[in-house]
């Protein structure tokens, strides 16, 4: 039915169906927020002071976290019912790239390219925990910068920008000023 | 219902961002290192025609204004975009592709999430401090605010024009944008 990646045009316009049919329906897409809510459902269990029924907050909870208790306790509220319609996209979002990958999709070929890909290996070498520790510190990097931000690539570039968002123009600005020469330095090779 | 429609609606994402090659850290690399720009094109063909549709959409009342949600702009906005920015570049993957990743077999993609939560658990420990001792959310143009009118008296236009026409106009500039980028910048072959 489909080749394993599309052209740019064909990727491009599944995408786009993909965020109009999600404001047509219910709201525009967004993942970010969910590691917090998937952090703070964990945090719950080993403390659970941390989320507190409360009847005079906005969502009905709060918390002593100042994050967490923000917007009327709006985070505090979706981690202690896990089963919200952000969480659960987030979860379906997993499942349709893995169906995908099933059905003649996108997935890595062989063990060398699960660990890493081709273009890290050329520059960086083979080595795992080379690999493992930079995308762990990646995505410290990447989700702590987007909770900073207020939403991710999902949230403010494609969600935000198509609404003609200034939040959307300003997140992707400082995203591609830093990501573009950072990528180019890390692996383009010199001379 | 709500539930159904958050499994139909992310399965589509997923499988969209599969299809689109921005699961493959791969594909994101190149894009960033400009050797080869083919996600990039379709990332901003998506975000135009997504445009043109939502305000087409929108003008002729098939979807309705309450549904926009316009992201307050601040400081922070910016800061944090560079940071991720630099995690983009050596990961080679976004939250949302990172997961979807991960779900296709990629470790690396998963050690990335496993990073991610321990980023927006730190984030979320840090905020109260950086709300009080920083500028970092101090709002850009009064905060709510879109290039164009949706309809929705929530969010303020920066320009005072047809918000229909300008969202025309931003769908149509960046279609053309995605069309008029080379496909290799840099390490042509």
């Amino acid at each position: 039915m489909f080749k394993p990646v599309l052209t740019w045009p064909l990727g491009g316009a599944l995408l786009a169906i993909a965020f109009v049919c999600a404001i047509l329906l219910v709201k525009p897409i967004g993942v970010s927020t969910q590691f917090v809510i998937a952090d703070t459902a964990v945090w719950d269990v080993i403390n659970p002071d941390i989320i507190i029924t409360d009847e005079n907050a906005k969502s009905g909870y709060s918390s002593p976290n100042a994050y967490l208790n923000k917007s009327g306790g709006k985070y505090a509220a979706n981690a202690a019912n896990p089963l919200n319609y952000s969480f659960v996209f987030v979860l379906a979002m997993m499942g349709g790239a893995f169906l995908s990958a099933l059905l003649k999709g996108d997935k890595p070929q062989n063990k060398d390219e699960k660990t890493m890909p081709a273009v890290w290996r050329n520059r960086f070498g083979d080595s795992a925990k080379l690999r493992y520790t930079a995308a762990f510190i990646a995505g410290f990097l990447v989700l702590y910068g987007a909770r900073l931000a207020g939403g991710c690539t999902s949230g403010h570039m494609m969600s935000g920008m198509m609404q003609t968002a200034l939040s959307g123009y300003i997140f992707a600005a400082g995203a591609f000023l830093a990501a573009l020469p950072i990528a180019i330095i890390l692996f383009n090779k010199k001379g | 219902m709500e539930l159904t429609l958050a499994i139909l609606l992310g399965a589509l994402f997923g499988f969209a961002l599969n299809r689109a090659g921005a699961t493959n850290p791969q594909s994101i690399i190149n894009m960033l290192r400009l050797s080869d720009t083919s996600l990039m094109k379709a990332i901003l063909f998506a975000i135009g025609l997504s445009s043109l549709v939502l305000f087409s959409g929108l003008a002729l009342g098939i979807i309705a204004p309450a549904h926009v949600s316009i992201k307050t702009a601040y400081i922070g906005v910016f800061v944090g975009g560079i940071l991720l920015g630099i995690g983009f570049a050596i990961a080679g993957y976004c939250p949302g592709t990172g997961l979807a990743a991960a779900a296709t077999g990629r470790k690396d993609a998963l050690i990335f999430a496993l990073g991610g939560l321990a980023g927006a658990f730190a984030f979320t420990l840090s905020y109260g401090w950086l709300a009080d001792n920083t500028f970092l959310f101090d709002k850009i143009a009064g905060g709510n605010v879109g290039l164009a009118a949706t309809g929705n008296d929530k969010y303020d236009a920066l320009i005072p024009f047809s918000g229909t026409a300008i969202g025309i106009v931003q769908g149509i500039a960046f279609i053309a944008i995605a069309y008029l980028i080379p496909t290799h910048i840099l390490n042509k072959k």
